[in-house]
């Protein structure tokens, strides 16, 4: 990939996620926010080809995994804690006269 | 091209579309549960995907197995762990701290590939080679580094670990800030000339001005500074990404990086506050404290949790309107309780939901949800304000600064032009509050001073528990 192909990539990137979120109610703002942060966690991709690059190279191969620590720390929690918010939402309303 | 590149391409197109639509679907109630596990589908997918066009290519040595085990295992057993146990009222700092860590990862990366240049025949993979990678990794490192320690700030503040130091408050503040600008700059050119070692430099710097820049920063407008870091470390990812040469992580990052954007100026809106001012205006509390802060209270009614059943027993229609003090409390579920009788009396009620109830905004709607309050139930500000003149009975529970009159009324007040609910409207407002203390904001209530309104003091647990006694003795709720 040329750079500036890589530069086009962000450009989009970034207007898709501008128009993704149009109108978001207050009540889902903390989940949202959890949700995307989770995402944001993406980066464990970067972590794993240091990993499978590193050739031997121990520092390396130690940075890339405490780096795919954190990154899975990130996703893993951010993805469970938000489900754990939402759950809350889609129970059904308690029936009452 | 060959197979495996296929393969990679094809799970990466997959995987931006699936993400996207993740992102969409989780702002809206109905679909968000669903869009969240998508986007966790997505994810792995995307994982799955790189590991399959490793093995197909290079292939993956053994002794790297072995670290991705080891990492992948720790990171997710300590996320999960946390995501199970930590309470739904601590959910501000819970996620500060775990997009610190999405920024920690992004900066290691990059300080990975900037100390250990690998190169790997075939795709030369040699990165100091140009100045683009020098940026990429720079930009990762600065951006990962602000988002790493802001991050852990943030947490630390809403925990209750750290308070604000009187000197962030001065002036002096900006010139320490801009100080360690300037220095990451210095870093950033150095590196670009060659000098490896300031990486160094720019890690240390980047850090500090997390700090400084995050440190200053209140309790109220936390939230907000939170939904900005989570922006950051979308651009870390980003950054991250052409580190390594991954348009899927560039895309990915860039997402969230401007969903971030948006959310944060939705919620400084909900808040009457400008970006600008939360970041470099400092805490509404000590600006206060020195203008209006000293207010004394004259005529403060208070009242015992009998006379509060009393009243409430005989009101047709009752708005709760619940804050802060009630998450601290965990009494959601009292709360519940005491509704459920008024209800089974015929009484209206109707929870008011000020768009930064709670910690943060929706927090509020996360912790009453957990205690079975029916979604109908919850109303916005602006569709319940014009109910209060209606309305007989108010109750208060926790909430201070986003019913003060003050910020309707007094253009002197740094309150002024807050949104708030109109409780001093109805016929009786009752507020339960363990004492006399300000708000986060610091800043008096002119509601207190109301003679509609009565003060029950004490925790807002026991008073609902006490009340749900009373209102047993009167036999509401028993038919």
């Amino acid at each position: 990939m040329s750079f500036i192909s890589l530069l086009w990539v962000l450009l989009l990137g970034s207007l898709l996620g501008l128009e993704l979120i149009g109108k978001v109610p207050p009540t889902l703002h903390t989940p949202l926010m959890s949700g995307a942060n989770a995402i944001s966690g993406i980066t464990m991709l970067a972590a794993l080809t240091l990993i499978v690059k590193a050739e031997g190279n121990v520092p390396l191969l130690i940075i890339g995994s405490v780096s795919l620590g954190f990154a899975l720390f990130n996703v893993v929690g951010g993805f469970f804690v938000t489900d754990r918010m939402l759950a809350m939402f889609s129970r059904k309303p308690s029936n009452k006269k | 091209m060959n197979l495996p590149v296929i393969i990679k391409f094809v799970i990466d197109l997959l995987a931006v579309l699936l993400l996207a639509l993740g992102i969409k679907g989780l702002s809206k109630v109905k679909s968000a549960r669903d869009a969240n596990r998508l986007a966790a589908f997505a994810m792995s997918l995307s994982v799955v995907g790189l590991l399959s066009y490793y093995l197909g290519t290079s292939g993956v040595a053994i002794q790297s197995w072995i670290w991705i085990i080891i990492g992948s295992f720790i990171g997710s057993l300590f996320g999960a762990i946390l995501a199970k146990k930590v309470p739904m009222t601590s959910m501000p700092e819970t996620v500060a701290l775990f997009n610190g860590c999405g920024g920690m990862s992004s900066l290691l990366v990059a300080l990975g590939v900037a100390i250990f240049p690998i190169s790997s025949g075939q795709e030369n993979f040699d990165f100091f080679k140009s100045i683009i990678n020098e940026v990429s990794i720079s930009v990762s490192v600065f951006v990962g580094a602000i988002t790493f320690t802001g991050s852990i700030v943030a947490m630390a503040k809403l925990q209750g670990w750290l308070s604000t130091p009187g000197w962030t408050q001065s002036k002096v503040r900006h010139f320490v800030n801009i100080v360690f600008a300037v220095a990451s700059l210095i870093a950033f050119f150095d590196l670009i000339n060659g000098n490896t070692s300031s990486i160094w430099l720019l890690v240390i710097v980047s850090s500090l001005l997390g700090i400084g820049v995050t440190l200053p920063i209140g309790g109220a407008d936390m939230p907000v500074v939170i939904s900005l870091l989570n922006s950051y470390s979308g651009i870390a990812a980003a950054a991250a990404g052409f580190v390594v040469d991954s348009q899927l992580l560039i895309v990915a990052g860039a997402m969230v990086g401007a969903a971030g954007l948006i959310l944060t100026q939705v919620m400084c809106k909900g808040m009457n506050r400008s970006l600008v001012s939360v970041l470099f205006g400092g805490s509404l509390s000590a600006q206060s404290t020195a203008s209006s802060g000293s207010g004394e209270y004259t005529n403060i009614t208070s009242c015992s949790v009998e006379e509060c059943a009393l009243t409430l027993e005989a009101a047709n229609k009752v708005i709760i309107v619940p804050g802060y003090g009630l998450a601290v409390a965990q009494a959601q579920h009292t709360l519940r309780e005491v509704t459920k009788k008024l209800e089974q009396n015929g009484i209206e009620v109707v929870y008011a939901i000020h768009p930064v109830a709670g910690r943060m905004p929706g927090h509020m709607n996360v912790l009453l949800a957990e205690a079975d309050v029916p979604y109908e139930q919850l109303k916005e500000m602006d569709v319940v304000n014009p109910d209060f003149p209606a309305t007989d009975v108010v109750l208060v529970l926790g909430a201070n600064d986003v019913v003060n009159p003050q910020a309707k009324n007094d253009s002197s007040s740094p309150l002024y032009g807050m949104p708030v609910l109109d409780v001093q409207e109805a016929r009786t407002v009752f507020v339960i509050k363990r004492g006399m203390s300000a708000g986060y904001s610091g800043i008096k209530n002119d509601l207190f001073d109301l003679p509609n309104t009565s003060m029950v003091f004490g925790d807002a647990k026991k008073v609902l528990n006490d009340l749900i006694g009373e209102l047993k003795d009167l036999g509401v709720g028993e038919k």
